[in-house]
């Protein structure tokens, strides 16, 4: 929107010392990091570290204090609706479709216009055009993904906040959701919340590490994911154990 | 996603910011531990006090402090007091929201006087057979109600509440007096509590009722249980992490502030001779719920205070509103305005934006500056 | 048989009573988790601004069915404007502080309850009834009250009505992707504040609605008329399942018929108390439904 920004290979996306409190438990203690405007930045950690908590603080969807900018602009007092409308897109953990709704229903709140005759859907969800009619509740978990991910995709995105897309999903399925992750990143800047290690080390540009509400490595993804110690280190054992999987 | 209780703060939802913080208990040294009793007994003190004031204070009582009207009206502000404190037990300190406190109340009350009047039992039999019943009826209704949570859960405790004031209303057997409620048969009395001239005594009765609401509750906040119903209150999700059985806490909630209730409404009809259908009502329990927030939830000094003052201002200011300040207004103004709930409920709505811990939560906050 | 059929038409015609009153409660508690308790309120309002048309703004040379058909109206008009106001001046600031929203629709239930009675008095005032309303139908051996077959022909309008909206409609969608998910609605960009005001509108609008039939179904207007219905609203809308409009509607048509018949074959009074006793079986019998509503 703002056009001096194409100029600039400025962060799309800025956090400074981010906090978020819940009842008495303080999650998220000064989060601060940068996202690159190309490719997939991936935001890793043991479980309960704070990830999913950082991109749902992003959205204003957790209550935080601190400093968030897109693309230079301040943003943390915006709604989480005009957040998302100026242009972070949002596939949350476990997909959240809604259920009692159709595929094309899914589509439609979102587009009410295109809907599932968008472009973007046939290019990239063929299998959803075939199963329009079909309520989003029984679909198969990778095709709730694919429902979660088109519909972001239907309003134009800067930048793209996916929590663990393919938690839960069977290797075939994990790759089908890799393929589209790729895809959508060569045009939109991904942060991607994921455990899958070999997923991140096929798509991941940049990390950031995070641990008991804490930034505790940003690098490239590809020098940390060579050092093995690091990752054990930073990660977890098990978190090499799924990868291998 | 959206969570199934109120207790139970959605992780993207802001935590609630009333009553909730609960103080540091059982920190102090055993040498202070008599401090902070020391106002509660003062009070109770003074309150014991009244019946030997012969004074009048203009504006705030309309007779002398230690005649009959007087006495009356306090007597049945320090019952309101217990009661209030009885369902904060279960709203304030254990985060249910119940729409059914009615239900005890009027069981400890209409039990007491059917009891006497129409199975002649001696007053003590009257007094168990009243607040073993209500126990009971307490275990019941919690037990179906709590397999709801949240809105629902209020919504059950209301229509049971609901259900006991249709029977009340219907009169079955002629027991209940429908609408016109039912009297205390004198001759079941003892003589101290009967009669104009022993008001005072009636009044301690009530003041004696306060002090053990306040003294039970405040030794269930202190215990184990009452550690455990605030945690259900803070999270309920994480409480049954910890190891807190959620169910049966809240059971005792429920249980614990329903014979509260119960024995806040054998004192209540033993003040006023007799039980009205008044105290069946859904409003009833609403303007419990008015009282606690009012005081402040979660407070054992709120709940008393909230009792105390909405019952005093729901007497009070009817009188007030024959004053000549109204008389200036527009006549519909002063109909609407001689209304004490009108005045009651728009006081509320403001309580609830501006000060949502209540009156004493702001005399907390008001303190804390002073002495900053 | 007759018995019967004539039970079923009247418990079907309270039934449709309840569902007026129930289903803008059904809705607002599914979209924003609202317990509405001053929907007894826009009730009131919705029958004292029809005894007002009908009485004092219209003359009473006008047929008594023209005037009702024109306090239908307004008391729809009046009930989605308080409904409105009320969203927006006491509800929205305290956006996500549920028992805070429930708490201040008790202060405004018993403000408005109480003013009402400052303005027109405690007393119920009658209410003009066009005559048809007030005769029966012969049916099958059976005398059936006119007034039943309109109640029952308005609540049929107002489900097909909301169907309509709830699936045809942009605003439905919206609406039915947030009563399953409001934080997911917001999440994918739509503004769902403004969902909440116009449910609210709509609702209120319901409400005045069924506050002026309820009104014709006694014969007169009183404060304590919303209250008395709202609480079996509220049990409606529980055993409905909180949010769903079909089971609202079957809940509000089963409450009428158990009403009438236990009022009928046991006792009178046996049929409100059997009312709270399905309710009970219902939470005993599918907790977990209720639940998954709300979830």
């Amino acid at each position: 929107m703002n056009e001096t920004d194409t100029g600039t290979p400025g962060p799309i996306l800025t956090v400074e010392d981010l906090h978020v409190r819940y009842g008495g438990s303080h999650i998220l203690q000064g989060v601060s990091f940068d996202v690159a405007p190309k490719g997939v930045t991936a935001l890793l950690g043991r479980n309960g570290v704070g990830k999913t908590t950082t991109l749902k603080a992003i959205l204003g969807l957790a209550p935080r204090t601190g400093r968030i900018l897109a693309a230079g602009t301040e943003i943390q007092k915006h709604s989480t609706t005009r957040i998302v409308r100026d242009g972070i897109g949002y596939v949350p953990e476990d997909r959240e479709v809604f259920g009692g709704l159709t595929v094309e229903e899914n589509l439609r709140l979102v587009d009410r216009e295109r809907g599932i005759e968008a472009p973007v859907v046939d290019r990239l969800f063929p299998d959803l055009v075939a199963r329009r009619n079909q309520r989003a509740g029984t679909l198969s978990g990778g095709q709730q993904q694919m429902v979660a991910l088109a519909r972001v995709l239907l309003r134009p995105t800067t930048l793209l906040l996916i929590d663990e897309p393919t938690k839960g999903l069977a290797p075939k399925l994990v790759t089908e959701v890799a393929d589209v992750l790729a895809e959508v990143a060569r045009s939109t800047p991904i942060l991607l919340v994921e455990q899958n290690l070999p997923l991140v080390r096929r798509i991941a540009d940049d990390v950031v590490v995070l641990d008991a509400g804490r930034v505790v490595h940003r690098g490239r993804a590809a020098t940390l994911v060579a050092d093995a110690d690091r990752t054990r280190e930073l990660l977890g054992v098990s978190m090499r154990k799924e990868g291998a999987a | 996603m959206r969570s199934p209780t109120l207790s139970t703060s959605e992780a993207t939802e802001p935590p609630r910011p009333s009553a909730a913080v609960t103080p540091p208990v059982g920190q102090r040294g055993p040498a202070k531990a008599w401090l902070p009793v020391l106002p509660a007994v003062l009070v109770v003190a003074i309150l014991a006090y009244l019946p030997y004031v012969p004074v009048e204070v203009p504006g705030l009582l309309p007779w002398r402090v230690n005649g009959p009207g007087s006495m009356q009206l306090v007597a049945t502000c320090l019952v309101m007091a217990g009661i209030a404190l009885s369902y904060d037990v279960i709203f304030g300190r254990t985060g249910l929201l119940s729409f059914g406190h009615a239900l005890f109340v009027a069981a400890g009350s209409y039990l007491l006087t059917i009891s006497l009047a129409s199975w002649s039992l001696p007053l003590w039999a009257a007094i168990v057979v009243a607040l073993a019943f209500t126990t009971v009826l307490a275990l019941l209704v919690g037990a179906i109600a709590l397999r709801v949570g949240g809105i629902a859960f209020a919504m059950v405790t209301l229509a049971f509440a609901q259900a006991a004031s249709i029977i009340v209303l219907r009169n079955p057997g002629d027991v209940t007096g429908g609408e016109e409620g039912t009297s205390l048969p004198r001759a079941a009395i003892p003589d101290l509590l009967v009669g104009v001239a022993n008001a005072p005594y009636r009044y301690w009765l009530a003041l004696a009722f306060a002090v053990v609401a306040a003294v039970t509750v405040t030794m269930l906040v202190r215990s184990r249980a009452g550690h455990a119903m605030a945690a259900v209150r803070e999270n309920e999700a994480r409480a049954a992490v910890l190891g807190f059985p959620v169910y049966r806490v809240k059971l005792l909630a429920i249980v614990v502030g329903a014979f509260l209730g119960g024995l806040g409404g054998v004192v209540h009809a033993l003040v006023l001779g007799g039980s009205s259908p008044h105290i069946t009502t859904t409003e009833f329990t609403l303007s419990l719920l008015v009282m606690v927030v009012l005081g402040g939830a979660g407070r054992t000094w709120g709940a008393l205070l909230g009792g105390f003052l909405y019952h005093y201002a729901d007497a009070r200011l009817v009188e007030v509103s024959g004053s000549s300040l109204f008389q200036a207004l527009p006549e519909v103004a002063g109909q609407v305005l001689a209304q004490p709930l009108f005045i009651l409920g728009v006081f509320f709505m403001v309580v609830v934006y501006f000060a949502p811990t209540g009156l004493a939560g702001l005399g907390a906050r008001l303190f804390r500056k002073g002495r900053l | 048989m007759t018995d019967l059929l004539l039970l079923v038409v009247t418990g079907v015609g309270l039934g449709a009573l309840y569902f007026l009153a129930a289903s803008g409660l059904s809705l607002i508690y599914g979209l924003m988790g609202v317990l509405n308790f001053a929907h007894g309120a826009f009730m009131m309002a919705g029958s004292y601004a029809g005894w007002w048309t009908m009485t004092s703004l219209l003359p009473a040379s006008m047929p008594v069915a023209a005037r009702l058909g024109i306090a239908v109206v307004v008391a729809i008009v009046v009930g989605a404007v308080v409904g409105l106001l009320v969203e927006v001046v006491l509800i929205r600031p305290l956006y996500r502080r549920h028992i805070q929203q429930v708490l201040v629709t008790v202060g405004l239930a018993l403000a408005s309850v109480a003013a009402a009675q400052g303005i027109w008095g405690a007393d119920p005032k009658p209410l003009p009834k066009p005559e048809w309303m007030s005769q029966t139908t012969q049916l099958l051996g059976a005398r059936l009250p006119n007034d039943r077959f309109v109640f029952i022909l308005v609540a049929l309008a107002l489900y097909l009505g909301l169907l309509a909206l709830l699936h045809l409609t942009q605003l439905g969608l919206v609406i039915r992707a947030g009563v399953e998910n409001r934080t997911m609605v917001e999440a994918l960009g739509i503004n769902v504040r403004r969902t909440f005001t116009i449910v609210f509108s709509i609702g209120g609008a319901a409400a005045g609605l069924a506050g002026l039939l309820y009104s014709q179904y006694s014969g007169t207007v009183s404060p304590a008329q919303g209250g008395s219905l709202l609480i079996y609203a509220f049990i409606v809308v529980v055993i409905g399942g909180m949010g769903s409009l079909t089971g609202t509607a079957v809940a509000a048509v089963t409450v009428g018929l158990v009403q009438q018949l236990a009022n009928y074959y046991a006792a009178s009074g046996v049929g409100d108390l059997s009312v709270v006793l399905l309710l009970a079986l219902v939470l005993l019998l599918r907790p977990s439904a209720m639940k998954g509503a709300m979830a």
